[in-house]
């Protein structure tokens, strides 16, 4: 009796790879959406929050005043914030770019400007000694010094670039995997639900090894820098 | 082509006073060294060459140019090699130049192979043992474009054994390019063997005390350190940092 579930409360396991092999016609064309929607603001995102960060890195008074309002920018649910911005700026493509830049800067932010703070003071030193001017110190040192930092944050941006394209695909949207994951769930095919899930995650995963084979081609030779 | 002047250089932070009245002269092409306990205002004098902070009087001069606030008119190699970690060894030793003028990677090419490193240009520091890398910290300071080279204490982070071959080392390529050196050090025999000039440093607040010229012959070789007059000067420079070190009541 207690093993009695029915398949739409919980689907075998089967059932749900069934669902994925044969229902591909039908969430390809969703899958496809969600992964330009995911780049597009990532892309957006990460170059947004390293704007900002490399501002508010060459303007330390502007980064005391701004910091804590980026704090709180993440305070604000997207699930509050998303309905709005679909009524300010319609159906279209651009609140939800505006969503996944919002979750995607943030890491971006936080990772560079901790990057920057923590270049090593003897390097610096020597620049200095050495005649560096400002513009020197920033691309011979500042910047290269912060890359494995930024890298961390792009890893982060990533994942969260493809749930905020989900989130955001949920509030309105005839396409993406939020859409297909909506009318599942509406409709109690549990079985498409978890399809839904397992292809977020191998989107997140997919984009979390794009990034780590860039951090490999661009930190070449920097392992064991630190001990 | 290059002759420092300290003249009568002082300097405060917040209310103590770290050095007075400090006034010495680097000829050109000359070796000197400054001994002076640890806290006694060595790395502030380097400092202040560098333009990394002005002095509150007193003012430097190089080759009869006024330098006293201006950064980038010496070479330097600070206490730890403090090489980039993502640039590779050839990369490393053209930096100094890099920031004043374009690079020229076939003297560093040379210059490399002189110091024995041959074969370690496209290498990165952490692969190069702590020996390796003051060697390349100093050859990146000769590839500099200055003529002044500021040393400060670049062999106390060393072993000893490695720290002699260091010294040997660093006399024989002294000798060929013939730059002017300032080496700051707590170590005597390091700069007995070292140096023209032996410029010692006093204690709170610091100045020069003594300036003493040292006889001994170039080249030297190891078994300077054993020589009778080695011995004796070491005695000689012992009390006089003696001297200093009373606890002021």
């Amino acid at each position: 009796m207690f093993f009695a579930i029915p398949n739409w409360l919980l689907p075998a396991p089967t059932d749900i790879f069934h669902e994925a092999v044969n229902g591909w016609d039908s969430y390809a064309h969703h899958l496809l959406s969600t992964s330009n929607l995911a780049v597009v603001g990532f892309v957006i995102g990460v170059s947004v929050g390293l704007v900002v960060s490399i501002s508010l890195h060459l303007l330390p008074s502007v980064r005391q005043a701004v910091y804590p309002l980026l704090i709180l920018s993440q305070n604000i649910p997207i699930i509050v914030l998303a309905p709005l911005l679909v009524i300010w700026f319609g159906f279209g493509v651009l609140p939800k770019i505006i969503i996944i830049t919002l979750v995607c800067f943030f890491p971006i932010v936080v990772a560079t400007l901790d990057g920057f703070r923590q270049t090593s003071p003897d390097l610096m030193h020597y620049m200095r000694m050495a005649g560096a001017s400002k513009s020197q110190l920033f691309r011979k040192l500042e910047i290269p010094h912060a890359l494995p930092s930024i890298f961390s944050g792009l890893k982060i941006a990533a994942t969260y670039s493809v749930m905020g394209a989900v989130i955001s695909e949920w509030l309105g949207a005839n396409k993406g995997i939020g859409v297909y994951m909506t009318l599942a769930q509406s409709s109690f095919r549990t079985d498409r639900v978890f399809v839904a899930i397992v292809f977020i995650m191998i989107l997140c995963l997919i984009f979390f090894a794009i990034i780590i084979g860039l951090e490999k081609v661009m930190l070449k030779g920097r392992r064991g820098k630190d001990e | 082509m290059s002759e420092l002047i300290a003249e009568s250089i002082t300097k405060s932070f917040a209310d103590k006073q770290i050095l007075q009245n400090v006034s010495f002269t680097v000829k050109e092409g000359e070796f000197v060294a400054l001994l002076g306990p640890s806290g006694s205002g060595k790395s502030t004098i380097f400092h202040l060459i560098g333009g990394m902070s002005r002095p509150d009087e007193g003012t430097f001069s190089l080759d009869g140019k006024d330098i006293t606030g201006q950064r980038g008119m010496i070479s330097y190699t600070p206490q730890n090699p403090s090489l980039f970690p993502w640039r590779t060894i050839i990369q490393n030793v053209v930096l100094g130049a890099e920031i004043q003028k374009k690079p020229d990677y076939q003297t560093a090419q040379e210059m490399l192979e002189k110091a024995g490193l041959k074969g370690y240009e496209n290498a990165y520091p952490y692969q190069l043992s702590g020996g390796m890398q003051q060697r390349v910290a100093f050859v990146r300071a000769l590839l500099s474009p200055q003529d002044f080279i500021c040393l400060d204490e670049p062999f106390s982070a060393l072993d000893e054994f490695t720290r002699l071959e260091m010294q040997q080392w660093l006399l024989n390529i002294w000798q060929e390019n013939k730059k002017s050196i300032l080496f700051v050090t707590h170590n005597i025999e390091e700069a007995l063997y070292l140096a023209d000039r032996l410029l010692i440093l006093s204690n709170n607040p610091a100045t020069i005390k003594y300036d003493f010229s040292l006889p001994f012959v170039r080249p030297r070789d190891e078994n300077l350190f054993l020589t009778e007059e080695f011995l004796q000067w070491k005695r000689k420079i012992y009390q006089a940092l003696q001297e200093n070190n009373h606890i002021p009541s």
